[in-house]
């Protein structure tokens, strides 16, 4: 049992079975390698971080987890079972989510529309098929609120809404359409402290129900303030996978930026990095 | 956008948040700016206009153009709200008459078939104009400007070939007569409740007895009828969210699974379609087509959804607004020459309106994005 913290309550279980996991995973683009074998699972209920240093090739792995990209090399499984993705719709219909940096949000819309953008609940038939606006009020409203947020109402405008209140507007989105395996590019990257940490509690109330997270950051405290297991991506390989309580910072930052330079630099910066 | 908001699942109350009154609420919807002008034109012409402006045939009168620019103006608005434009729908009701015209007297066909020939060779240009933006990625002001040009030019050279040699058509009346569809698309609509109204006294009459008005003529209850059918699609069905949400951010919208390829040439197709209803209203009220038909109603289609409350970049506004914006520009129209107003006024109204919307608008947008 690790120690619980403001944005990390309760463990995972260790025989819990993975629901993806991804097996030397190669993705060459013509002659640039751009993964080089990467391995990587996720289990119910936990929060894997994905770390790395820019070019490190977290965005081509994630892209390849969510169907984006087809692996050159490696297998990808789902409850044990081999998966091929041929477009980011038939990883979605699996359960894996992504919300990338752009959130897919238009700031326009009310958040009403936004959340079901796309995914309208219907009543009637013919003619008379249309939006079941009541029920889809209803269920922002209380969506939102199991996630901390109180709406004006329903028909507020996404442009209305804080960097960390978007962020969490899509991640509930996500979840509640049913994502198994939620992956999260960045998403404290552009805000401030205190939306961040909204964010954080987000993903650990997410992770609570079960779903799995991958939590992509270049950042190593909003990772080590959230985050199960910790796999380090560099130049293409992974670096290896922590636990909870078993790695430092420190360790981390050095891992990320490949050991040596970043030592050098952290003492010319004296440990401000 | 203008959801309902329903007060029993209103959030709990957030201490941060000032309790917004009606005006700061009424403020956020797109068609306000419409109705405000509505009302303040309306002020404006009770005040200097003759009193026959606003007795049932004269507003009869000024209703009528209102309506035909109207059904474009929904269309326009539909397709801004969706993100693009359509620079050809003017053109496009020339051509719309052409092969209207062509259908009925040329070849003698029944409505039953003019009608939805006319209606499939309008939507097929639209469907061209619209797979030529979304493939290209062009923009699609260029785009409908070339068809602008190509439509009008192919009125002119269709029409000489079908006339023998004018710009004119002529015999559609007699062409049409007696067909059973006819009704619909022409003359006046409930003219026995209106003889019936005057027997009552409560409309005016001639010194015969019969109405002033005979009856409320069709286009106005087509533009009606289309203001309502627009506004329920916006507000109420899924493909109304596809419409904003495909103006508002495409890419974002293809992402969440919005297929914004098919909503966007649906669009350009029932602007098309718009187009091709009015000339065939227009073109059996006067029974005749000429190539001038539906000259420079694209801009004033737009400006209408423009002072209805679209914004230019898309993804807000409402059909409701267009409705009234094209009401405002029928009664500026024909108001004028109930006054002692020079009518040549107009054109001068038509811009400063415009310029008015369109900071109006900037500021509404702002407001409800809570830009500052």
């Amino acid at each position: 049992m690790t120690q619980d913290s403001k944005f990390h309550h309760g463990d995972v279980s260790t025989d819990a079975k993975p629901i993806i996991e991804m097996i030397d995973i190669e993705k060459h683009f013509g002659n640039i390698i751009a993964l080089a074998g990467v391995s990587f699972d996720v289990k119910p209920g936990e929060c894997h971080c994905l770390l790395g240093d820019n070019g490190a090739g977290k965005s081509t792995f994630i892209k390849t987890m969510s169907g984006v990209h087809k692996p050159t090399h490696g297998t990808i499984t789902i409850d044990g079972k081999p998966m091929n993705f041929s477009s980011p719709r038939d990883a979605m219909e699996a359960g894996i989510a992504t919300v990338f940096q752009d959130l897919a949000m238009i700031p326009l819309m009310s958040v009403t529309r936004n959340f079901f953008m796309g995914r309208e609940p219907t009543i009637g038939r013919g003619p008379t098929k249309r939006m079941d606006v009541q029920k889809m009020n209803e269920t922002v409203v209380e969506e939102m609120r199991k996630m901390g947020i109180n709406l004006r109402g329903p028909d507020q405008a996404v442009g209305t809404l804080s960097g960390g209140e978007r962020q969490t507007v899509a991640i509930a989105r996500a979840v509640y359409f049913g994502a198994r395996v939620l992956i999260l590019d960045e998403p404290t990257s552009a805000l401030g402290v205190r939306q961040t940490s909204n964010v954080l509690a987000t993903i650990d109330r997410v992770r609570k129900q079960g779903v799995g997270v991958v939590f992509i950051s270049h950042n190593v405290r909003h990772a080590l303030a959230v985050g199960d297991r910790f796999t380090v991506l560099n130049r293409g390989k992974t670096l290896g996978t922590a636990k909870r309580g078993e790695i430092t910072p420190e360790a981390l930052q050095d891992l990320m930026a490949g050991g040596q330079e970043l030592a050098q630099l952290e003492g010319s910066l004296e440990g401000t990095v | 956008m203008a959801e309902v908001v329903q007060p029993a699942i209103q959030a709990a109350k957030d201490e941060r948040l000032k309790k917004e009154g009606l005006g700061a609420r009424l403020m956020k919807r797109p068609e306000l700016g419409a109705i405000a002008g509505v009302i303040l034109v309306t002020t404006f012409f009770l005040i200097t206009a003759d009193s026959a402006m606003f007795t049932l045939s004269g507003i009869m009168n000024f209703m009528t153009p209102a309506a035909q620019l109207g059904i474009l103006a929904i269309g326009a608005a539909m397709l801004m709200i969706g993100g693009e434009f359509d620079l050809s729908i003017g053109s496009m009701v020339a051509f719309a008459g052409l092969i209207f015209g062509a259908a009925t007297v040329t070849l003698g066909l029944p409505l039953i078939f003019a009608i939805p020939l006319t209606m499939i060779v309008a939507a097929m240009i639209g469907a061209v104009n619209g797979s030529i933006v979304l493939r290209t990625g062009l923009p699609s002001f260029i785009v409908t400007l070339a068809f602008l040009f190509v439509l009008r030019g192919a009125s002119l050279v269709g029409l000489k070939i079908a006339s023998g040699g004018s710009t004119q058509l002529r015999g559609v009346r007699d062409a049409v007569e007696g067909d059973w569809l006819a009704p619909l698309f022409s003359g006046d609509a409930f003219g026995p409740l209106f003889v019936w109204l005057a027997e009552a006294g409560v409309i005016e009459t001639f010194n015969n007895g019969a109405p002033k008005v005979p009856g409320i003529p069709v286009e106005i209850l087509w533009f009606a009828f289309l203001a309502l059918v627009a506004t329920y699609v916006l507000l109420r069905t899924p493909a109304g969210n596809w419409i904003f949400a495909a103006g508002g951010d495409s890419n974002a919208a293809s992402n969440s699974g919005v297929p914004v390829r098919k909503v966007k040439v649906s669009l350009f197709m029932l602007t098309a379609m718009c187009g091709a209803l009015v000339a065939i209203i227009t073109v059996m009220d006067s029974g005749s087509t000429d190539a001038r038909r539906g000259f420079m109603k694209e801009f004033e289609a737009i400006i209408a959804a423009v002072i209805g409350g679209c914004l230019l970049t898309g993804g807000y506004g409402s059909a409701i607004g267009a409705f009234f914006g094209a009401i405002i520009f029928g009664m500026v129209t024909i108001g004028l020459t109930y006054t002692d107003f020079d009518q040549d006024w107009f054109q001068i109204f038509l811009g400063g309106m415009l310029l008015i919307a369109v900071l109006f608008n900037n500021f509404i947008r702002k407001r409800v994005t809570g830009e500052r």
